[in-house]
């Protein structure tokens, strides 16, 4: 008869309970417990060569404690990993490619190790299998990435291993899932165990091992701008975003990419907004990290809803205490999911809007620039057209009739479209164009020799380019020449700009297909800092009542 | 919301402190007395070299007046930045305007103008005494996003009367300057909250430092200006009595070189953790008695 | 050695304003520009330029002829000093400048 360790179907299972029983022969392993001096031989006793192993480097929430140790087992024990994480944060996530522990990457962002990687990827210390958007890659662990072993962080856990991630809860329940239901080993490090959690957010039955770790897990600030940097010109396009396009097209639901012109829009809704009497009619529904820049427009009334990705140091209480505005638990913390967060960026919401550092003429951007690798994120799924969208909007109808205006046969097929917004101004620091002729992405794929040019948004789903010139509507655009032109008309000053035909740039304004301030009613010498409804850190504060509480960093009183 | 005095420029502060459109300025941008040194290093000068002078009314009294302009060259003391601001003062010795108002925002010496600026820094410093010695009222207002430090900090706590708001920040060395010199373990000036509370209005009004705390609104600090302009007295031997024991109290508590939390609660304010988020009134009544220096010009 | 790069420019047929005095708009700051506007003698619109952000010329002779189209003025000297404004910042002072010496809307 063959056992559970015989059956060629059930090798995983059988191979799971060999490296469970390894590990709870360690000294320091007392059931799931695992004592923090213990974490290395544990490591060692989990992980087999060549093993897929997931860190999670979510975008903010890193279990820094388990990278460290990761790269203290022994490369003669355990190498060859192939490591599949949503975000490579922290030096020691590409130190194990140096020690010669791990040998494949696959992951969706890399911004903090951007020129690190791109250094290691031209020495050969390893390979990437693909670079993905962060849906995608949860896709992929339910299909052909699927985690061997998971090392995740959580806020607490309780005696028995539920466990509770609280604000920052992110990618955990998607990389647990995959894990956990597929014969993996799951190892949680958390900052305290409890007798009795807030809430559980992943239950006990899921998880294998869990460590308190020596330092509570590091949290990345990364959605927090100061509103005493926005500038002018970031009011101006601020402006023609709200009155030229989430007013045009009614937009209920949307996604805002972080950055101060996002910002911007997000501290002129009380004011300019209301001034326009917007208020009810636009931005009711976010899908949203909790961003303090927010707070006047939730205050004032605009703001129905916000799921969030993940939270934002400092927001904490603030979230606590409007609970009829966020996901939060019976506990009262926010409750946050990047797997649900990307799908619902993607399906539910009327637009994205977002910056870019370079835009091509045919309107696809990238963030990539020689000697760095910094991936995508999550603007790839925000930022494409969803086009498995049934429900209908104001918004997406609109936008859908103006794309296949005077099409016929299946392109022609009435559909609704999501607005995709590309707003950069025209040059960047040190006055580098923003609007090239070629991107520097195509250098890069040759470079690490990438099957494609890492293209953030492709062009053929942006439908606005804004900058500080105007909106240039590419719905409205009837082939790739209008396109071009449209794109080169609000390119400013830059030589891509300069190119522009400036016959046709000036049909395409009479057309609408080009608008500029005036156009839109909007004098730019009305865009000034005192039109936003937080103009400090310290007004935001106020706007809270007290109770959003910035981080050091950005204390100034 | 209220206006931001930090927001505003020199000029704009300058504008909403003085009586409505009674500013008069003496060697206008037009003029273009300008810098002789920055070309030279690559960096382009300011047709005022960053200050503003001129003479005004405040509530109706004729006022000699400067502002700093802090984001040209972090408002730094050149060598015309520093003639223009002693040139008004030597005026006032001789029109006798009701007081000078410097609007200070600095962050002293312009060091690209190495000793042309701290002869200009000096300059200033004892054109100030002597307008001081005149019994001409010297008010200075802070309340810029860069503080005012170095040289001008010197200069400002040479003047009768300071007003500063709480994001404003007095004092000598720079907080980076300090970490440089002592190590992070005894000032890390990444620690803004600390910074903050070492060199920020709070501390320097409960410590007896400044004359008066406001928010930050050019509505208050002209109010504060005018206020100081109505109370000056002359100096007295009380006065300098009440100052002495101020400054021996603080020594007196102050022996171990504490953080500022203990040290307001050892010269006897309430719930020193909660001052920093308190706002101006309410940190105003806080003061202890023993820190509030005899008015000669303040509040 | 690194210096500033001084550019000059000059166009005609401007249409003059009331008498005005000089106005100063923008602060010398990074990113940032002050512009000086003066009355001049004649028909034409002159336009000093300091700045610390050296090789652009070209791109400042399209802003600022755009800027003599958009609002045709003559009869002034415009003096800038510059240190690494975009063209978007340097336009809008422009503008803030035109506005201050009582220029209308363009």
């Amino acid at each position: 008869m063959t056992t559970v360790a015989d059956s060629p179907w059930t090798r995983q299972r059988g191979n799971r309970a060999a490296r469970l029983a390894r590990a709870s022969a360690l000294a320091g392993v007392r059931a799931k417990t695992v004592e923090a001096g213990a974490i290395v031989a544990l490591l060692e006793a989990l992980i087999e060569p060549g093993d897929r192993v997931c860190l999670e480097g979510d975008n903010q929430k890193q279990a820094d404690f388990l990278a460290r140790a990761l790269t203290q087992v022994a490369p003669a024990r355990v190498h060859d990993l192939h490591m599949v994480q949503s975000v490579l944060s922290l030096p020691e996530h590409l130190d194990v490619f140096e020690l010669g522990i791990a040998s494949r990457l696959d992951f969706s962002f890399s911004g903090p190790q951007a020129a690190r990687l791109a250094q290691l990827l031209g020495q050969g210390k390893l390979q990437i299998g693909a670079i993905h958007t962060y849906l995608e890659l949860f896709g992929r662990y339910f299909i052909d990435l699927t985690p061997k072993v998971s090392l995740i962080a959580a806020q607490a856990a309780d005696a028995q291993g539920n466990l509770y991630t609280g604000p920052n809860t992110e990618d955990t329940p998607a990389i647990v899932e995959a894990t956990a239901f597929k014969s993996g080993i799951v190892v949680a490090q958390v900052n305290e165990i409890v007798d009795r959690l807030p809430r559980v957010d992943i239950p006990a039955d899921w998880v294998d091992f869990v460590v308190k770790a020596p330092q509570p897990a590091f949290i990345e600030p990364l959605f927090t701008r100061d509103p005493a940097q926005i500038s002018e010109i970031q009011v101006l396009m601020a402006m023609m975003a709200i009155k030229g396009i989430y007013a045009e097209y009614g937009v209920q639901s949307l996604n805002h990419g972080i950055g101060f012109d996002t910002a911007a829009i997000e501290l002129l809704l009380p004011t300019y907004g209301e001034r326009l009497g917007l208020k009810g009619k636009i931005c009711r529904h976010w899908a949203l990290n909790p961003h303090p820049a927010l707070i006047p427009a939730i205050e004032a009334g605009w703001v129905e809803s916000v799921h969030s990705f993940g939270s934002e140091l400092g927001m904490e209480d603030y979230i606590r205490a409007r609970p009829d505005v966020f996901f939060t638990g019976a506990d009262g913390s926010l409750r946050s999911n990047r797997a649900f967060c990307q799908a619902a960026g993607h399906y539910a919401c009327d637009l994205f809007i977002g910056s870019t550092l370079q835009m091509d003429m045919q309107g696809n951007s990238s963030t990539a620039t020689l000697g760095r690798i910094a991936g995508f994120g999550g603007a790839p799924n925000m930022g494409a057209d969803a086009r498995g969208r049934r429900h209908a909007s104001e918004a997406w109808l609109k936008a859908g009739r103006e794309a296949r205006s005077g099409l016929s046969g299946a392109r022609g097929t009435p559909r609704g479209q999501k607005l995709v917004v590309q707003m950069v101004e025209t040059f960047r620091e040190h006055m580098q164009p923003a609007f090239v002729e070629t991107l520097d992405a195509w250098k890069l794929a040759e470079q690490a020799k990438l099957a494609l040019p890492p293209i953030m948004i492709y062009g053929d789903d942006v439908t606005h380019v804004l900058t500080e010139e105007g909106i240039a509507n590419l719905l409205l655009c009837r082939d790739d020449e209008e396109r071009e032109q449209a794109i080169r008309g609000v390119a400013g000053f830059t030589p891509a700009g300069q190119w522009r035909d400036r016959a046709m740039v000036e049909r395409l304004r009479q057309r609408g297909v080009i608008r500029r301030p005036a156009d839109l009613g909007i004098d730019p010498r009305d865009a000034t800092r005192n039109l936003l409804a937080a103009r400090t850190m310290r007004d935001l504060v106020r706007a809270s009542g007290g109770l959003y509480q910035p981080p050091r960093r950005f204390r100034n009183w | 919301m209220n206006a931001s005095f930090a927001e505003l420029s020199a000029r704009e502060r300058l504008a909403a402190v003085v009586d409505a459109g009674s500013f008069h300025e003496w060697l206008p941008p037009s003029e273009r007395v300008m810098s002789p040194h920055l070309a030279q290093l690559g960096v382009p000068a300011a047709f005022d070299d960053g200050v503003a002078i001129g003479r005004a009314t405040l509530a109706g009294r004729v006022i000699f007046v400067a502002a700093q302009e802090g984001e040209f060259m972090g408002g730094g003391v050149g060598e015309v930045h520093g003639a223009k601001l002693a040139g008004l003062l030597r005026r006032a010795l001789r029109d006798r305007p009701a007081a000078v108002v410097l609007l200070a925002e600095s962050g002293g010496v312009r060091l690209h103008e190495a000793n042309a600026g701290l002869i200009a820094v000096s300059e200033v410093m004892r054109a100030l005494l002597d307008v001081r010695a005149a019994g001409i009222p010297t008010i200075v207002l802070i309340g810029g996003a860069n503080g005012c430090f170095g040289g001008m900090g010197i200069v400002a706590r040479c003047a009768d009367t300071v007003v500063m708001s709480d994001i404003a920040r007095h004092a000598m060395s720079g907080p980076e300057v300090i970490e440089s010199a002592h190590g992070a373990g005894e000032f890390d000036s990444r620690d803004r909250a600390l910074v903050w509370r070492t060199t920020g209005g709070k501390h320097r009004w409960l410590t007896g430092d400044c004359d008066e705390l406001v928010e930050d609104d050019p509505d208050a600090f002209r109010a504060a200006a005018i206020a100081a302009l109505a109370a000056h007295g002359p100096l007295t031997l009380a006065a300098l009595q009440q100052e002495s024991a101020l400054l021996q109290r603080r020594a007196d508590v102050d022996g171990d070189n504490a953080d500022a939390f203990e040290l307001w609660s050892r010269l006897g304010v309430d719930d020193a953790r909660a001052v920093p988020d308190l706002d101006a009134d309410a940190v105003r009544a806080r003061r202890p008695v023993a820190m509030a220096p005899l008015a000669t010009g303040g509040a | 050695m690194a210096g500033m790069e001084t550019l000059h420019y000059a166009f005609d047929g401007g249409r003059a304003l009331p008498p005005f005095a000089p106005a100063l708009v923008g602060v010398v700051a990074s990113g940032n520009l002050e512009v000086l506007v003066e009355p001049a003698a004649g028909t034409g619109c002159r336009i000093d330029v300091d700045t610390s952000a050296r090789g652009f010329g070209p791109i400042w002779e399209a802003v600022l002829r755009d800027f003599h189209a958009r609002h045709g003025l003559g009869g002034l000297v415009v003096s800038i000093h510059d240190m690494g404004a975009t063209p978007a910042v340097v336009s809008l002072r422009l503008d803030q400048a035109i506005s201050a010496i009582g220029g209308a809307t363009p």
